[in-house]
């Protein structure tokens, strides 16, 4: 079988695990500099994903795609690190404020100017929102079919794909066609880490805007190795029409934002001692909660 | 025009709780709208399958039965729901935040080019002044959730494009019959005018799906444990107390993350909503999305080392120590008085 062109979809992301306290501002807005942002998690199970069918099939071309400010250029250099071949930022104010069907429409408009793919993977979620909604809503934009909460691509023949879902009570094996998009759970496979050549090898690995910023001597780098190269695209590149475009082109809007603020109960307050614990089961068990 | 539609989940012929639920809930918003609460049952061999959801109020119930619509696959449901939605133009549109809606969600709205938000946990209806455009909306969907790490709570509207769609897990709302003998009209749709033969192309070959082993939703007391517990090992206390007390296991997503439990015992805005007499949290902070999940629990304890830990607000006992110290008193103070 011939090599595959795989397209994966990765998004980074603020943290939100990791919750500090400082993370909210004294006036409740929250503190993103705090955060450290990270190639959201599921998109690394579905790197992995893609990686394997790489293995597994010579000629399988695997790129990174990615919609973020500058800074989401970190984690295409963490994809190259990992055995990705390339990536492309899509980077651009005109983008701010998308929801998910903005962001979908960005991203699937991006895709039809990076030529015939066979597969595009994708996590299911990212930990910032939790939507899922971003890989089923490029599939419908790109009239592809779709296959979510994949946990393993079982076997590929026939440009037939079967692979394994993982569902809240239970699995199920599916055959789809491709060209197909794919979102993957977080019970598939860990991504591989760096690997040290690799590492070597794109640690200089830059956007155009990146290079005007960097102070660094490689500069001298980037015409004689073109693979240090990472793809950066603006709106300009691609074909969109701006009422469906950043905020314009997100049909939900944030009415309100409340900061969580805590009206304490009257609890009672009790340290380890045994005999605040005594009185409690005592308690617990004459007003029938237990027992 | 303009009603509310809820998409029910059908396995073996039996429709989903969660669809119950969101029926419940549609029931009431559609009376405060004062229009049509109107049901989608989409699967195969449905005869009667109606008379289950009529009880909780659906004044339509439309409906469309073809061997190939089950098990569930995207294409043709998706097909059913956005030419149904074209035709019907409904003001509002709910469905599970399980895998399947959250499969199928995302692909109706982006046909319809209509907002969707997930894992809502509150629903209601209000208005909007749009200052800038100098627009007043009347009885929007205000979709409300926790986002952005549980810090904030967001309230989530869709001025301008219809229908306005939310998936709600199940276990959020609750189900409640109103009327045995509800009076409603069944549709039945011909599945050739909805679906045409290239929405089949995705095939299942094999289903295992297993009835849930843990039932956290049904326990009447759930010992919880979050990131504070510490380790796999230190979960042994909980499972220890709970068997003691008749109890269920639960856990945080942060514990679930951490390898402390397995994913099926959490609790939360993307878990389990729980609605227990009581409720025993150890080592939890409690972030926003997990206080959605266990907040309407009748009483609470929390065990923290942190005095100031948020949980500790909604909790009735605050007992702060360590966990490895607490639990087993409270198991040897429990025997000690039920004896």
């Amino acid at each position: 079988m011939k090599g595959l062109k795989i397209i994966v979809l990765a998004k980074q992301v603020p943290d939100t695990r990791n919750v500090g306290k400082d993370a909210m501002k004294a006036d409740g807005t929250v503190n993103r500099a705090v955060l450290p942002a990270i190639f959201n998690p599921e998109d690394l199970n579905a790197l992995e994903m893609a990686l394997r069918v790489k293995d597994q099939i010579p000629g399988t071309t695997v790129t990174i795609l990615t919609m973020g400010p500058g800074r989401a250029a970190e984690i295409i250099r963490e994809g190259l690190y990992r055995g990705a071949d390339d990536g492309i930022l899509l980077t651009d104010r005109a983008f701010a404020g998308s929801d998910t069907l903005a962001t979908s429409y960005a991203l699937s408009q991006t895709i039809k100017e990076m030529g015939k793919f066979d597969l595009i993977v994708a996590g299911r979620q990212a930990i910032d929102g939790d939507t899922a909604q971003v890989g089923p809503q490029v599939a419908e934009k790109l009239g592809l079919n779709q296959v979510t909460y994949v946990e393993e691509i079982i076997q590929i023949e026939k440009s037939k794909i079967t692979c394994r879902r993982r569902l809240d009570n239970g699995v199920e094996t599916v055959k789809a066609p491709l060209p197909l998009l794919l979102t993957v759970n977080s019970s598939a496979p860990d991504c591989r880490s760096r690997n040290a050549k690799l590492l070597m090898k794109y640690k200089h690995a830059r956007t155009v805007t990146e290079r005007q910023e960097a102070t660094e001597d490689y500069l001298y780098l980037y015409d004689s190795r073109p693979f240090l190269n990472i793809q950066e695209m603006t709106v300009n590149q691609i074909q969109s029409t701006p009422e469906q475009l950043g905020l314009a082109g997100s049909p939900t809007k944030v009415k309100r934002i409340e900061n969580v603020i805590l009206q304490a109960k009257d609890a009672k307050r009790l340290t380890a001692a045994d005999e605040g614990i005594n009185d409690l089961m005592k308690e617990l068990i004459e007003s029938h909660v237990i027992g | 025009m303009d009603n509310l539609f809820v998409y029910c989940e059908v396995e073996d012929g039996v429709v989903a709780d969660v669809s119950l639920e969101l029926l419940t809930k549609g029931r009431s918003l559609a009376n405060e709208l004062k229009c049509q609460l109107e049901a989608v049952i989409i699967g195969s061999a449905l005869k009667e399958v109606e008379k289950q959801v009529i009880p909780y109020g659906a004044d339509v119930v439309h409906m469309i039965d073809d061997p190939r619509l089950a098990p569930y696959t995207t294409a043709p449901h998706a097909a059913v729901l956005i030419k149904l939605f074209q035709e019907e133009k409904p003001q509002i549109a709910l469905m599970g935040a399980t895998p399947i809606g959250r499969d199928l969600g995302p692909r109706v709205s982006s046909a319809l080019h209509s907002g969707l938000t997930a894992d809502c946990t509150s629903l209601e209806i209000g208005d909007h002044e749009d200052k800038k455009a100098g627009k007043t909306y009347k009885n929007l969907l205000y979709q409300i959730r926790p986002a952005f790490g549980g810090n904030i709570i967001a309230w989530i509207i869709n001025p301008d494009c219809r229908p306005q769609m939310a998936t709600v897990r199940e276990g959020v709302m609750r189900k409640q019959i109103i009327n045995a003998n509800y009076p409603s009209k069944v549709n039945h749709l011909e599945v050739s005018k909805y679906v045409s033969d290239t929405d089949f192309a995705v095939q299942i070959i094999e289903r295992h799906l297993e009835k849930r082993k843990i039932n956290i939703k049904g326990a009447t007391i759930v010992v919880s444990g979050g990131y504070g517990v510490g380790s796999k090992e230190n979960f042994k206390l909980l499972y220890e107390l709970a068997d003691l007390l008749g109890a269920e296991v639960g856990a945080s997503r942060a514990a679930v993350d951490a390898g402390y439990a397995d994913h099926e015992r959490q609790i939360g805005q993307t878990g389990i909503t729980v609605r227990p007499k009581l409720y025993i949290a150890c080592g939890i902070s409690g972030q926003v999305q997990h206080r959605a999940g266990m907040e309407e629990s009748a009483q609470i304890i929390s065990i923290n080392t942190d005095p100031d830990a948020p949980i500790n607000s909604l909790a009735d006992y605050v007992i702060t120590g360590d966990i490895s110290e607490i639990i087993p008193k409270m198991i040897k103070y429990y025997k000690q008085n039920t004896k």
